[in-house]
């Protein structure tokens, strides 16, 4: 970190600096080197949950990237999530070779059972991880490319952004449900075997991913970090407050949202690929929109506009997630719902919003400050 | 009638007696004794010979009883007394003997009920039967029909007759009779026809002939194409109708105060739990209780709209995005609390005998009638509406609103009130159009998920806040859709659609029918 970050540095990101740290160094050891018996072990279950979590929270920091500085609200954020995971799933669908039921050295077992004779042309090269890696970027980044350049050259903005978003995603995922698309149909892919030779069923793998997402995602949040702080990322926040003032400045604000779109689409791809070899399994549920909409309480929650509340967000809305779903499964939609409701209501700056030193910094970055002024009918654009 | 008594009961003898002999009988003593029952006109004959037809006529071993088997399987058989129709106990399968039948007893039987159908007073039995008929043609049922056609009164009988004494002549050794029938026949719809027809283009010898009937052919195709293409495009729009119900109330809380309300799916899963409630409440009334659902409905999801309003909503105005969130949480509130209350699983709602079966206009056509009844609920809704917006205070101070807020309000409208009406309004009409979804679709705790992202899709392609944008995006939107299932399959189709409406926004972002003026205008 250059001292001029460290500088800038608040105390949330402090913090999460820390905390992630230690889940990379204690989680590895809590698991590997603490007997099993011993109360401090970490299960592989509890790994992966972890894993689960830091994937999800890279998500949240991909939605907070383009909400919370442009202004954008997508709500097809799990689309991307889910390409980056389909191409890690297509490579290690090929990883299996000969091992599945059906035996073939090429196909996968659900084209067997389709009676194809030969892989698809979008399956070629999927068997080179380099090629893989490449995807799981280029996928989610080349359909926001393209998405967010018609979007935005017509001036698609606010609300109607958000449900032409929540429209693609759902599409995405009518699609990949469909046998003849060739990604599996409902089952998506699942029952892998190996990554890169190393058994995905083995503690030190499952590690090692580990390891690495705390890496992806401290790099991504960097990035992020690196660009929020920077005249573009000042630019963004003036699109996100007053866009047409800033087009009439003479900024390409079109540009600007374009590729902020793109950045946050190839983030959210990173962490569907990471995510797909630790839970196991990709099916086109992924892509349903209220996987969107949820990642955008995590956001919420934390503190819009901040990138480290994004985090914070996602971990703890999981971790209450994976709690009240096993205690009280009855009670976790109703919990859901009023976070939704009171966040908006009571918290309109998340967590963060509560942090100490925070509220004079927000008063100029945030929009919520213009909450309940000026309401002007039939208007939808978020301004 | 013929009263109960002495004359009843020697004709119940004679019955009787005719039917016991049928138990020694040869195959064709059976058929003489079937034609002889027939004529006696017992009110049962027709009972006993269908069950002789469909090997269900039994003598039981012990006393030598006649009796109807409730059904051709099953051990032990459950007896039926042919006199009172009523049960008679059981009795294992080897203690009975089944009367046999064979091929020509079995055709003959089948002409012999025709015939009895056929005399039957209601005209909609004759119909049946002769449609029955007209599978087996051979001479003896046209003989029937013949007879038939010479005293029947009713034109559809007649005309269906007609249609099947042409099919018969199709068969006639003479050419100039079959060039007659496939000249009459040319005016059908009906797909046995137009398949008989494209057989004798096969077939047939004489050259005129063959090129009447395929002309026939190609005539019924085009008419039949026709009709199925009326058809699809009725589908179409009762499906848009169903989208433009649901939009209705979307655009007015979108258009009008600018609202997203992601909740709109919940109220509209409301209105359908509302419909089962209150026909649970009125078990005896199934007709009347989709009626009185209507009322019911509107008010408790209006009600449910206007709290949701005044506690949550009212405090977003302006932000249109928290609106989506908070509104999206109450939608999760709202489900789970339906789901603690009626459980997780799909209720049923039963379809009152005035919304099932069908409008059959002709051999080609038949329109459902819960879809025509949708299409018309939904033109009433959506005029009641309009007029609503038009003719009344309340659309008056609310288009006022939503032309100039601060204006009106220094008219002296209180736009606080306007808003939780505008809101309640909205969700009322959620909640009728749960109603009629209640009719379409299982009632489940995820009803309102399935429809709510095409319905988006209707008010912002219709144009936000235009009433008659979103009756037209969603009688297009049916309508395309349908037109494209045939080709690509449902899932496909919807696919496609939804591709092609984000085309669509990018080339007129703000809908087809923008909103224009004041109001329209960004900051």
């Amino acid at each position: 970190m250059s001292s001029r970050l460290w500088h800038a540095a608040e105390r949330g990101e402090v913090w999460l600096a820390a905390v992630l740290a230690l889940v990379a160094l204690a989680a590895p050891v809590l698991n590997l080197f603490v007997p099993a018996t011993s109360s401090l072990h970490l299960s592989t279950y509890g790994i992966t949950l972890i894993g689960k979590y830091l994937c999800y929270s890279m998500l949240a920091l991909s939605v907070d990237l383009i909400w919370g500085y442009c202004g954008i609200l997508s709500l097809g954020q799990t689309a991307f999530f889910s390409l980056g995971g389909y191409a890690m799933g297509m490579y290690l669908m090929r990883q299996i070779g000969p091992r599945g039921v059906y035996g073939d050295p090429i196909l996968p077992d659900f084209m067997v059972f389709l009676n194809w004779k030969s892989l698809p042309w979008f399956w070629q090269g999927f068997n080179h991880f380099p090629y893989a890696l490449i995807m799981m970027v280029a996928a989610p980044g080349a359909l926001a490319l393209v998405f967010g350049w018609f979007a935005f050259r017509s001036r698609v903005s606010g609300v109607y952004f958000s449900i032409i978003t929540q429209a693609l995603t759902y599409a995405l995922m009518l699609a990949f449900f469909r046998n003849d698309m060739g990604f599996g149909g409902n089952n998506g892919f699942t029952d892998f075997k190996d990554i890169l030779g190393f058994d995905l069923h083995s503690d030190g793998t499952r590690v090692v991913l580990l390891v690495l997402t705390v890496a992806a995602l401290a790099g991504s949040y960097l990035l992020c970090r690196y660009l929020t702080g920077s005249r573009a990322g000042r630019v963004m926040r003036a699109i996100r407050d007053a866009e047409s003032r800033t087009r009439f400045l003479g900024y390409p604000v079109e540009s600007y949202k374009l590729w902020a779109f793109v950045l946050s689409a190839a983030i959210a791809g990173v962490a569907g690929a990471l995510y797909v070899p630790q839970v196991g399994i990709i099916n086109p549920s992924e892509f349903a929109p209220i996987n969107s909409i949820e990642a955008v309480i995590w956001v919420a929650v934390g503190g819009r506009g901040t990138l480290y509340g994004a985090i914070a967000g996602a971990v703890l809305v999981n971790y209450a997630k994976t709690y009240l779903t096993g205690a009280f499964p009855e009670v976790w939609l109703f919990a859901l719902g009023a976070l939704f409701v009171c966040v908006t209501l009571l918290l309109p700056r998340g967590l963060a919003g509560l942090l100490p030193g925070r509220a004079e910094r927000n008063g100029e970055k945030g929009s919520p400050k213009r909450a309940l002024v000026g309401l002007s009918p039939g208007r939808v654009q978020n301004k | 009638m013929v009263v109960p008594g002495r004359a009843q009961k020697t004709d119940d003898a004679a019955f009787l007696a005719a039917v016991a002999e049928l138990r020694e009988a040869t195959y064709s003593d059976k058929t003489a004794i079937a034609e002889r029952l027939i004529n006696t006109g017992h009110p049962r004959v027709r009972a006993t010979l269908t069950a002789l037809l469909e090997d269900r006529l039994a003598f039981r071993n012990s006393d030598n009883r006649a009796f109807i088997l409730k059904s051709a399987e099953g051990d032990p058989a459950v007896l039926i007394d042919p006199l009172t129709l009523k049960d008679a106990g059981q009795a294992p399968a080897d203690a009975i003997t089944k009367v046999g039948t064979n091929n020509t007893l079995r055709r003959t039987l089948r002409t012999a009920l025709a015939r009895y159908s056929l005399a039957s007073p209601d005209a909609s039995v004759r119909l049946d039967a002769v449609r029955e008929i007209s599978q087996s043609l051979d001479e003896n049922t046209l003989f029937l029909l013949r007879d038939r056609y010479a005293v029947e009164t009713d034109a559809r009988v007649r005309k269906e007759i007609s249609v099947s004494l042409a099919m018969g002549a199709l068969d006639s050794d003479d050419a100039q009779a079959r060039l007659r029938a496939v000249r009459s026949l040319s005016g059908s719809l009906n797909q046995d026809v137009r398949n008989r027809l494209a057989r004798l283009v096969d077939d047939e010898h004489d050259a005129a002939v063959r090129s009447a009937a395929s002309a026939a052919v190609a005539k019924i195709d085009s008419w039949r194409g026709f009709y199925g293409a009326i058809e699809t495009m009725f589908f179409g729009l009762s499906l848009g109708s169903v989208l433009v119900l649901i939009a209705i109330g979307l655009a007015i809380t979108f258009g009008v105060i600018g609202v997203i309300n992601m909740a709109h799916g919940e109220l509209m899963m409301l209105g359908a739990y509302t419909t089962y409630v209150v026909q649970t409440a009125m078990p005896g009334h199934i007709g009347i209780s989709i009626l009185v659902a209507i009322p019911a409905a509107f008010l408790v999801s209006g009600l449910v709209g206007i709290l949701m309003e005044r506690s949550i909503v009212r405090f977003l105005y302006g932000r249109p995005l928290e609106t989506l969130l908070a509104t999206f949480g109450v939608s999760l509130v709202l489900q789970q609390a339906v789901r603690s209350i009626f459980s997780a699983l799909n209720r049923s709602v039963v379809t009152p005998d005035w919304m099932s079966g069908s409008l059959r206009v002709n051999d080609a056509l038949a329109i459902t009638y819960n879809r025509l009844y949708i299409v018309l609920f939904t033109l009433i809704v959506f005029l009641a509406v309009v007029l609503a917006l038009k003719r009344t205070r309340l659309g008056l101070n609310i288009r006022a609103v939503s032309q100039n807020r601060a204006m009106a309000k220094a008219m002296g409208i209180r736009t606080e009130w306007v808003d939780a009406m505008t809101f309640g309004l909205g969700s009322g009409i959620a909640g009728v159009a749960g109603v009629a979804l209640s009719q379409l679709t299982n009632v489940g705790p995820n009803l309102g998920q399935s429809y709510i992202i095409d319905s988006f899709m209707v008010v912002v392609f219709g144009g936000v806040g235009n009433l008659w944008g979103s009756l037209i995006g969603g009688l297009s939107m049916g309508l395309v859709n349908n037109l494209l299932e045939p080709y690509t399959g449902a899932v496909l189709a919807k696919i496609l659609l939804l591709v092609g409406l984000i085309f669509l926004i990018q080339v007129r972002p703000r809908g087809l029918f923008p909103q224009t003026g004041r109001a329209a205008e960004d900051e």
